[in-house]
């Protein structure tokens, strides 16, 4: 059970794939500028990436090396494929805002990071759960972020307005550098040296 | 049998891409109904939004149904289709240019000088939108659509009453680079459309996106539109579609006959 628990909850905050990999850096700049979109992209990240450990999981014995990047990318893509028309029949504005970052998933590094260093090596159950585990971890970083960027830049929460601003007769002044990619940038420097200060293990020398 | 041995390895192979296929067309074929609705929704809410309508809080549906008219257009002619020759197809709710464009019956092709936009064919209609103030028509939207930089861009160009200025611009359905070309959605940009004149007094196309900034103090800063930064094929390519739908292959006949009607 000790072994389950471990690959759940370490690549939350000891392992984070994006605090201590730093890994899947392209989407994380890119949709977080509100909550709701990484709120969404952070559910499809975990569901590709738990589904894939699973289905590489489960085939692992039989995957031939010669191929073995091909068949596992060619389970993942199917899995963001499936993901994005999900997306699209439910949450059509927010699927409309992610744009090509659904179908970037494939790419993320995250996800084939896991199923090869991971899935290829270890029981399906465990593989699942150790994706959840990196989906969650990729979720909190990015879920922090765009928190921080949606309140800053445009001063609001999922939609809902928590500083109103100078423009609609508030008293807050819209940061606009929060609203590009380049502040994502910083911030996740900035959760990365929080981390590595509360845990000096993760420290590189 | 061995594990790396050519006939497993395409075996596996075989057995990945036929289970993997088989889910994905699943998904694609159940959920298909749900995002065609999800589109033609869509594509309401951006009639509304450059009618500048979508501030309601009425479903839009309601208040499509309530203020906007759809008028199936000949566009050689410029004059509306008689009703006895609109079969199915030709439907104003059920239009889908992108089948019918394929269609030579209901299509031509655009001779290569001629075609700004990027597109081969044309369909000889086309559903054009008109928001009535009571018995008035108050606003013209012309549906646009042509090449920009990756894709095909579709969407909405309303004029006002006066058939001469820009009242909105919109576009429901592009690939263009996020950040660049795709910024084309931007609301500050899309703003600076309105205002702007797209015909002269004297009916003569004069709307033009420039590379780069409008010089506010020329006299041509009333019919310029600023280019789109790191964006220059898409938004030549936007210039390009909006002079062909603005010209004689697009809603010229049309405009000219709305004109002479007032």
């Amino acid at each position: 059970m000790n072994e389950y628990r471990k690959a759940l909850i370490d690549p939350i905050f000891n392992n984070n794939p994006i605090g201590l990999q730093i890994l899947g850096i392209c989407s994380a700049l890119a949709v977080t500028t509100k909550l709701e979109t990484a709120i969404v992209m952070s559910l499809s990240v975990t569901f590709v990436t738990a589904l894939a450990s699973l289905s590489v999981s489960v085939i692992r014995n039989h995957l031939p090396s010669s191929i073995r990047i091909l068949g596992q990318m060619t389970i993942i893509a199917s899995l963001v494929i499936i993901a994005d028309q999900f997306l699209r029949a439910y949450v059509y504005d927010v699927s409309k805002q992610l744009s090509v970052f659904v179908g970037l998933i494939i790419t993320n590094c995250i996800v084939l990071g896991r199923t090869e260093g991971f899935a290829l090596k270890n029981p399906p159950l465990l593989s699942f759960i150790d994706g959840i585990g990196n989906g969650l971890g990729y979720s909190v970083v990015l879920l922090l972020v765009a928190a921080i960027r949606e309140l800053f830049g445009s001063g609001k929460l999922l939609g809902f307005t928590v500083f109103r601003l100078t423009r609609d007769g508030g008293w807050y002044p819209a940061n606009g550098l929060f609203l590009l990619a380049p502040s994502a940038f910083i911030l996740i420097g900035l959760l990365i040296w929080a981390l590595r200060t509360w845990k000096p293990d993760q420290m590189e020398d | 049998m061995s594990q790396d041995s050519t006939f497993k390895t395409i075996g596996v192979a075989t057995g990945i891409c036929l289970f993997c296929s088989l889910f994905v067309s699943v998904a694609a074929v159940k959920l298909s109904a749900r995002q065609q609705e999800n589109k033609q929704l869509d594509k309401i809410k951006n009639i509304l939004q450059v009618a500048d309508l979508a501030d309601s809080d009425a479903p839009p549906m309601q208040i499509f149904q309530e203020r906007i008219m759809p008028v199936l257009v000949d566009l050689a002619t410029g004059k509306p289709v008689p009703k006895d020759q609109i079969d199915e197809k030709l439907d104003p709710n059920a239009f889908d240019v992108k089948a019918l464009s394929g269609n030579p019956k209901y299509s031509h092709e655009i001779p290569g000088d001629q075609d700004l936009a990027g597109i081969k064919r044309q369909t000889n209609c086309m559903v054009v939108y008109l928001r009535k103030q009571g018995d008035t028509i108050d606003k013209v939207i012309l549906p646009i659509y042509g090449k920009g930089l990756w894709s095909t861009l579709y969407g909405f160009l309303a004029l006002e009453k006066d058939l001469e200025t820009v009242s909105g611009i919109t576009f429901y359905e592009h690939m263009e680079t996020p950040g660049l070309g795709g910024e084309v959605d931007n609301p500050n940009w899309k703003s600076s459309w309105k205002g702007k004149q797209a015909f002269s007094p004297q009916g003569d196309k004069v709307i033009q996106v420039i590379k780069g900034q409008v010089n506010t103090a020329s006299d041509a800063a009333s019919h310029q539109i600023d280019g789109l930064s790191g964006a220059t094929l898409t938004t030549r390519g936007v210039d390009n579609f909006i002079q062909f739908w603005l010209g004689d292959n697009g809603y010229g006949p049309f405009l000219k006959q709305l004109r002479e009607a007032k």
